[in-house]
């Protein structure tokens, strides 16, 4: 099992919002959808997103949801950053696409 | 087994205001109800199922319902959560209850809320749910969740 610490490391993100790194990363879920998040993904899992408004926290302590992604470096907006420290939910930037994020990840959890 | 549910005597309950337009404050209901929950020692999964039915029934309001509450009352054996709104009602609860189909405007899809499919996770996470609807009055969520149904899911 990896950590958020170590899709950090992997990634090379930036860590915009520092939450629990050693919290278990289970799986990973891709969606700017955050009503097909809410739907679909699963406890554990780290998520890949383009969507920076403050609601994707939310959706993330709801579903208890290890860590989110930002990808193209896309940066949380003033209000998501400021909620995601409140809930402690880590926030990563990433300067990759959407594809290169999800492909490490995917080696890390195949290892 | 430290499990404070089992000893409440009363009902503990409490009731949140909700506004069509107020994204900012999307899930602060449903997250104060989790917290509650968690504190009383209610199994990880039962909460995460309520948290989920509360959140999306939350956003509903916040995308459709004009102005709403939020309220919920956990007894010994269940959540029973109810919430109400002022906005226009569902036409066709059949069709508002299949994945996909969704009357959100562009901008709240933008978002990437209003893929309809917000009913369908109510339904999936909650034991017992109800629709009550009226055209141009409102609409009545009705969502219970048994807290001691341990991992006997359909």
């Amino acid at each position: 099992m990896i950590t958020v610490a170590q899709v950090v490391e992997s990634l090379g993100a930036q860590v915009a919002v520092k939450g629990d790194m050693e919290r278990m990363v289970k799986g990973c879920y891709i969606s700017d959808l955050l009503s097909d998040v809410m739907a679909k993904s699963k406890e554990g899992e780290i998520w890949i997103t383009l969507q920076i408004h403050p609601n994707i926290v939310a959706v993330s302590v709801i579903k208890g949801l290890s860590a989110i992604i930002l990808t193209n470096n896309r940066r949380p907006e003033e209000e998501t950053a400021k909620r995601a420290e409140k809930e402690k939910m880590t926030i990563l930037v990433f300067s990759g696409s959407t594809f290169e994020a999800a492909g490490k990840i995917y080696t890390l959890l195949s290892q | 087994m430290n499990n404070k549910i089992e000893r409440i005597n009363e009902p503990i309950e409490a009731s949140f205001q909700l506004l069509e337009g107020d994204f900012a404050n999307a899930g602060a209901a449903s997250s104060a109800m989790k917290r509650v929950l968690m504190d009383l020692g209610v199994d990880e999964d039962i909460i995460r199922r309520a948290a989920i039915a509360a959140f999306e029934a939350e956003m509903n309001v916040i995308i459709h319902g004009v102005a709403g509450s939020l309220h919920y009352i956990i007894t010994r054996d269940h959540i029973l959560i109810t919430v109400t709104d002022m906005g226009p009602g569902i036409p066709n609860i059949e069709l508002a209850m299949q994945e996909g189909y969704s009357t959100a405007p562009d901008w709240v899809r933008e978002m990437g809320w209003g893929a309809g499919m917000g009913l369908p996770n109510i339904k999936k996470n909650s034991d017992e749910f109800n629709i009550d609807t009226v055209i141009g009055e409102g609409t009545t969520l009705e969502i219970k969740i048994l807290l001691n149904d341990r991992g006997e899911r359909r």
